[in-house]
């Protein structure tokens, strides 16, 4: 084999072969197939209401400002999905802690039988995405009084819900047990119009 | 806690398990000699050469690096074209608008580095063209140019002809990034990524207002972004988006992907060199490192922040600043420690907001660059360490370092030393001179010991090609765009390119035959002299950097 090649020719035309390919064709071709196969999820797994109209998506978090309502975690964008982001706080900043006690004196006032050792940290902090569907199990039991007493539905009933919306650990091991707000919500906001 | 030590147990026990074959598989992938995968691949392949005028010759190792050089050289000019013009290119549905000079330049290096630095977001930066020809092409092109060096590099090692740099890449992409990447991918969408080119939506929401969804072709995206060790996310938010990464099990393939490729190169190496133990020893020596890492960083995430946790909150969950309820504290800072390992760069978590201990383990592995790191270049990076053990018994027993028969001598270890030394010097020049001037400073965003921290994980995880960051930090200005820049570029090249040269200046060697009296490197202790070597020479040149950083905010919180 002799050991001259040129380099310009294929360098310009295996740049562009590459591009075609991985660029379009890979894209293209995948979301084809996906479409074709799987739509629902392709599109952002959307949620609809009886008119078919898009209520959300139900991987993403929802912004509930109203005490009649279970609340999400803190968001640093309120829960604006053309975005993402946070604060990036760092454990030491004086903003994150001050925003913090604020948040917790916030809860006290609307949640006034609970008692703050009782709040778990993640209805008080940022979600890394400030879109995070979820809150803890904790963080929704310890909502429960509030809801009950303002939409007049029995804590048994709304601990039922919970418990209807709650998903457990993947496989039993992976990540954390959660409860997820909005479709907790949907199912309260049948309740309430019933 | 217990399920979730379990877990974490057995994402790494798969790994463990995958990693031989896959090593076995990259090998054959890339075996010149005709092999069984040719049947499957080669007419595809053919069609692809020969649309690119590539001939199947060996280069020299100046040849090789040329070509790498040059290649990659004319694909960031590329790229670069398209950020800048993606504003009247089609398929812009959100109607975004061309990038900014300096931005532009640093996203085409920061892609082709395999850094993925990214000082724009996603979802408002780019069209869905300049995330598919821009940003996914070089999500291939650049692992595909890592996994190729290194390839070519176990082949000087082991005596043989280098190999054709283009012959190596287009393999690298049809053979194993691209089907890889496509089946992943479609696994994703079944679990909620969306694979859409479609608009974000408006939905209106159970209070009223309305709320705008951002979407895209994100499944196959994600795939070959953990997959490269690339990093990039689709989503500004990258693998914390609810979108990038949906539950548990997306984020338990999602660290499989990322550890992949570097942990089968180690054994891809065994294969070539025709000694298992060679590899066995490297792949243990880096996942003794990674276990000690990732127990004392699980250790103080659990602790959570003190400043938090005086305030009297329940706060059992750790601390959950920046970390999604789905995940937890434990995967959350398990997937911190994968990304910066294996220099991918992806987060579900954001690492500016880590508890000081854990942040600066995930610092440490970008620092060290040589627990597994990133496609390619980490085990090139891992290999120079290994000579440098050799070399440092070498000198302690008085006799020529041999590495695999061939004579380690003053020409290979010169360019060793430079190599070692460009890698402190980028990281600890470049934060130095951002420390002393207002156009550094001003990006800080949590003062005190924290700011000299994320000015610090900035340079080192450029110079290390990860790409993840303390995002807080403002970087997205002309200073930060170009000097972060620069640094992803030299971080790259240089040693590729310098340990080419290694490697076919050993391959020209005569072996030397083994005797009672040689230094073996295929034994625990000499797994215990690389992790040492990582270490002294790690420890030794950043230490007080960490000391200045994390150590100080910890003390001090």
């Amino acid at each position: 084999m002799k050991n001259e090649q040129k380099l310009a020719g294929p360098i310009i035309r295996s740049s562009f072969t590459l591009m075609i390919l991985t660029g379009l064709v890979y894209p293209l071709v995948s979301t084809g197939i996906a479409q074709a196969i799987m739509p629902d999820q392709a599109d952002g797994s959307l949620l609809y209401n009886e008119q078919g109209e898009v209520v959300g998506s139900e991987l993403i978090g929802q912004n509930f400002t109203d005490p009649m309502y279970f609340h999400g975690r803190e968001s640093a964008i309120e829960y604006d999905a053309s975005g993402s982001g946070s604060n990036n706080y760092a454990p030491s900043n004086q903003d994150m802690i001050t925003r913090t006690e604020e948040s917790i004196a916030a809860w006290s006032e609307e949640n006034p039988a609970i008692p703050v050792n009782q709040l778990p940290i993640d209805l008080v902090t940022d979600s890394a995405s400030g879109l995070d569907p979820h809150i803890s199990v904790e963080g929704a039991a310890a909502q429960v009084e509030r809801v009950a007493e303002l939409t007049e539905i029995s804590s048994e009933r709304l601990e039922e819900l919970i418990e209807e919306n709650t998903q457990g650990k993947e496989w039993g091991l992976f990540g954390e047990e959660r409860v997820h707000v909005l479709m907790l919500n949907l199912d309260l906001q049948e309740l309430i119009q019933e | 806690m217990i399920t979730t030590i379990l877990s974490i147990f057995i994402t790494l026990a798969v790994m463990v398990l995958i990693a031989k074959p896959s090593g076995i598989y990259l090998a054959k992938a890339f075996d010149y000699k005709k092999t069984r995968l040719d049947k499957v691949f080669g007419p595809f392949e053919n069609l692809l050469f020969k649309l690119s005028g590539i001939k199947k010759v060996n280069q020299s190792w100046k040849q090789y690096a040329l070509a790498l050089i040059l290649a990659n050289g004319f694909m960031i000019v590329l790229v670069y074209l398209v950020f800048r013009l993606q504003g009247v290119l089609p398929l812009n549905p959100s109607g975004n608008p061309g990038m900014e000079p300096t931005l532009a330049f640093n996203t085409a290096i920061s892609f082709m580095t395999n850094t993925n630095l990214q000082h724009y977001s996603g979802e408002s930066g780019l069209s869905y063209m300049g995330q598919m020809i821009g940003i996914l092409f070089m999500m291939f092109a650049a692992p595909g140019t890592a996994l190729a060096v290194a390839i070519a590099f176990v082949r000087g090692l082991s005596g043989r002809e280098i190999g054709n740099f283009f012959v190596d890449l287009f393999r690298a992409i049809t053979r194993v990034l691209m089907p890889a990447a496509l089946v992943t991918g479609l696994i994703f969408v079944a679990l909620g990524v969306p694979q859409t080119l479609e608009p974000s939506i408006t939905a209106e929401t159970i209070e009223g207002t309305a709320q705008e969804i951002a979407r895209g072709p994100v499944g196959t995206f994600l795939s070959i972004k953990e997959l490269g060790n690339n990093g990039g996310g689709f989503f500004g938010v990258n693998s914390a988006h609810p979108f990038e990464n949906p539950n548990a099990i997306s984020n338990f393939i999602q660290i499989l992907l990322m550890f992949l490729l570097p942990a089968a190169l180690p054994f891809t190496y065994g294969k070539m060199v025709g000694n298992f133990k060679q590899g066995r020893v490297l792949f243990v020596s880096m996942l003794m490192v990674f276990i000690v890492f990732l127990s004392t960083a699980l250790f103080y995430e659990y602790q959570g922040n003190p400043a938090l946790n005086a305030l009297g909150i329940d706060t059992e969950q750790g601390s959950m600043e920046g970390k999604e309820v789905r995940f937890g504290t434990g995967q959350s800072i398990f997937y911190a420690l994968v990304t910066t390992a294996t220099e991918t760069g992806a987060v579900n978590t954001m690492h500016d907001t880590l508890t000081p201990i854990g942040g600066m383990l995930a610092l440490s592995n970008m620092l060290l660059n040589t627990v597994f790191g990133g496609v390619g270049a980490g085990f090139i990076n891992v290999m120079m360490y290994a000579m440098i053990a050799v070399f440092l018994s070498g000198l302690m027993v008085g006799r020529t370092p041999e590495f695999l028969g061939k004579k380690i001598e003053g020409r290979e270890m010169k360019l060793i030393a430079i190599t070692m030394l460009m890698q402190p010097l980028l990281i600890l020049g470049a934060s130095a001179a951002a420390l002393y001037t207002p156009l550094g400073t001003a990006a800080i965003s949590n003062s005190g010991f924290h700011g000299v921290s994320q000015v610090v994980y900035e340079y080192t995880s450029s110079a290390a090609n990860n790409g993840s960051g303390f995002e807080g930090l403002g970087d997205a200005t002309p200073y930060w765009n170009i000097t972060t820049g620069i640094v992803m570029y030299l971080g790259r090249f240089f040693g590729l390119v310098t340990m080419l040269a290694v490697a076919g200046s050993l391959a020209s060697k005569k072996l030397v035959p083994e005797t009672v009296g040689t230094f073996r490197t295929d034994t625990p202790l000499f797994g215990v002299i690389l992790v040492g070597t990582f270490f002294i020479v790690g420890a030794l040149t950043f230490f007080p950097t960490l000391v200045l950083g994390p150590v100080a905010e910890y003390l001090t919180l």
